[in-house]
């Protein structure tokens, strides 16, 4: 193997390995912290990225001349969407089943099949693509031989900024105090006087907002269709438990293996062999680490 | 109430329900009876869940796999013998030369009806087994299943010359020379399986009832406790699950029959969730539950798609949500709320 094809090879991992950590980390924090199988997880994520279609649009419309900023404005009004949808989940549907966590799964599924049909009934059966802002067009070469495309980069660093921003508040603020305590305990917290409600609702709130800047972030890779959100949740249970329940460094380094371990499957064989035997691999992994590669102790 | 009373109240259900559908035929369009064996199909499919799910408490987002299992296997054999001397068309199309080797047993009928019944048991019980021993369990065991479903669907769609790829297997009309695609053929048929599922569900019936069914129970309620009594649980879940297979495999088999075609879409993820609301929608813990819920689901599929083809995902997704919220039992327990059984949980 040439030295240009093992950096290309290396970069198209790690650029991937930002888009899977951006999807999972929504999906970390509900499923893995607050033990909810939201199988809806991936319609956020196309929720994140039908309005980032409808900022573009109005953009295109309204201010044609600043239309290649749209993505800016995008991102946080993805977030803002689906984190205020995600509270309407939590508060409608999701905290009637908590400790059920099969039943959530069936709920959540069928959840995610009549949002599907509202994105078809609105939206159209049809993708719908979003030309790529111009800045964001073409390729830096570091060196000769070895092309970076743009986006792939505003990818990694906007990875790199949410997952920063979701340490610090799981890390250093009182709020995510109060997230690692329930997790660990839950009565317990509730006797210290955390409103476990109210902390339950933020939580799954932002985790949904996560999946929203990811489906936002999808749009400048592929198009958009109802049923987007379907092809991504297994990918992303599959990265969340095998790095561990409950474990959001896990997450981090679970996407970082799977990627790595799918694009070079990937130059490999096809790209469909590839996905059957990391599929393999993973379940193999897991029946020797039923926890996950990195699981922390957590009482359930 | 005695329970004498109970069995014969089961079996007023049962002959109720497979009356009608014994009759069904005789009041409804030739080109209805198909659509029936194909409903009744996924029965045998939520019967299987019922047992594993319902009494076991594994949930399996598996189960289209089997369904695939069984449904590939006859669909290769029939392939086979409708282009027999030549290669199927798509192995033409995708330039495959020769029959792959994987094909060359499926020219023997024995040789699929085998494969049909005991290659499900040959996968799920080794790899369930050895999960369940590693104590892997509930949702873990739903998304590893789940994932297992979609890795075979995009397996099966990778390997165009050798499955039919995307479009799977159809085109094919004889049965060992009988032509099953006739209307004759067909009502014949839907009276077979009719039979051979009455025949499981009185099976089954007998077997959640048994000592046997005890035990399933006991393991989804607390299965430390049935551990610590010195069971092996992980064996009988293994063994349970393996016969749920079955049952899916022989389902797929049967949709063969009545559709003349297989594809990856129905074998694949999401196929395998949408079968186990058949089981929630009857009631977990239903057996006659399962076969109306299968049956009805599908007859309401086909109507709604005809009628309003925007309406039934809303339909399918609002029966998953209310099945959880609201009817945890399903239409059986329903139906116990205004009898008032006393013997809700365990009557089936």
């Amino acid at each position: 193997m040439s030295l240009e094809i093992f950096w290309m090879q290396l970069f198209s991992g790690v650029s991937y390995t930002a888009i899977l950590l951006l999807m999972s980390l929504g999906l970390a924090i509900v499923f893995g912290l607050m033990g909810v199988i939201n199988m809806a997880h991936g319609e956020l994520m196309a929720l994140g990225a039908y309005v980032t279609f409808m900022v573009a649009n109005v953009f295109l419309t309204i201010f044609p001349k600043s239309v290649d900023t749209y993505i800016l404005f995008a991102i946080p009004i993805a977030f803002l969407v689906t984190f205020l949808f995600g509270m309407f989940l939590e508060w409608s549907v999701v905290r009637w089943f908590y400790n059920r966590p099969l039943d959530t799964l069936l709920a959540t599924w069928g959840l995610s099949l009549i949002l599907q049909q509202t994105y078809r009934t609105v939206f159209g059966p049809q993708e719908v693509t979003i030309p790529l802002a111009s800045w964001l067009d073409g390729a830096i070469e570091p060196f000769t031989g070895v092309q970076v495309p743009l986006n792939r980069i505003f990818i990694i660093v906007l990875t790199l900024v949410v997952v920063g921003v979701v340490y610090f508040l799981f890390f250093k603020t009182s709020m995510g105090l109060k997230v690692r305590a329930i997790t660990q305990n839950r009565a317990i917290a509730e006797t210290v006087g955390i409103n476990t409600r109210q902390v339950d609702m933020y939580t799954f709130a932002l985790g949904s907002g996560l999946a929203g800047i990811a489906g936002s972030v999808f749009t400048m890779i592929g198009s958009t269709n109802p049923g987007t959100g379907q092809l991504y949740i297994v990918d992303t249970f599959i990265v969340v438990v095998f790095g561990g329940v409950a474990s959001l460094m896990g997450t981090a380094l679970s996407s970082f293996i799977i990627a790595q371990l799918q694009t070079t499957f990937e130059f490999m064989t096809t790209s469909s062999y590839a996905k059957v035997l990391l599929m393999l691999i993973v379940v193999v992994i897991l029946y020797f680490r039923p926890n996950g590669l990195f699981s922390s102790k957590v009482r359930t | 109430m005695p329970r004498e009373f109970l069995r014969q109240s089961w079996w007023v259900n049962f002959s109720i329900i497979f009356g009608v559908l014994l009759l069904l035929p005789i009041f409804s369009p030739e080109f209805r009876v198909p659509l029936y064996g194909k409903y009744l199909s996924f029965a045998f499919v939520a019967l299987g869940i019922v047992l594993s799910w319902g009494y076991c408490g594994i949930l399996s987002l598996g189960q289209g796999i089997f369904f695939g299992i069984g449904a590939y296997s006859l669909a290769m054999f029939l392939k086979l013998e409708a282009s027999r001397p030549e290669l199927p068309d798509f192995m033409v199309w995708s330039s495959v030369e020769q029959l792959p080797l994987a094909w060359l047993p499926f020219q023997s009928f024995s040789f699929t009806l085998i494969c049909i019944l005991v290659l499900p048991v040959l996968i799920a019980f080794p790899f369930t087994y050895l999960i369940f021993k590693k104590r892997v369990s509930g949702v873990y065991f739903a998304i590893l299943t789940l994932a297992l479903s979609l890795t075979l669907t995009v397996l099966i769609i990778g390997s165009q010359g050798g499955t039919g790829g995307a479009n799977g297997i159809t085109d094919f009309s004889t049965l060992l020379g009988w032509d099953v695609a006739s209307d004759e053929a067909r009502s014949r048929l839907y009276y077979l399986m009719l039979g051979l599922l009455a025949v499981c569900v009185t099976l089954m019936h007998y077997l959640v009832s048994s000592r046997y069914g005890k035990v399933l129970i006991a393991i989804r309620d607390r299965e430390d406790r049935v551990r610590f009594s010195g069971y092996d649980t992980a064996w009988i879940k293994a063994a349970t699950l393996s016969v749920s297979c079955v049952l899916a495999s022989i389902g797929g088999a049967m949709f063969v029959l009545f559709t003349g075609l297989i594809t990856p879409q129905l074998v694949g993820a999401v196929a395998s969730v949408e079968m186990i609301v058949y089981a929630a929608f009857g009631g977990r813990v239903s057996v006659l539950g399962a076969v109306f819920a299968a049956f009805s689901i599908g007859w309401l599929k086909s109507a709604l798609s005809e009628q309003f083809p925007q309406g039934w995902l809303f339909f399918l997704g609002g029966l998953f949500l209310l099945v959880t919220a609201v009817l945890p039992q399903g239409l059986a327990g329903l139906l116990g709320m205004f009898k008032k059984s006393p013997n809700s949980e365990g009557d089936s």
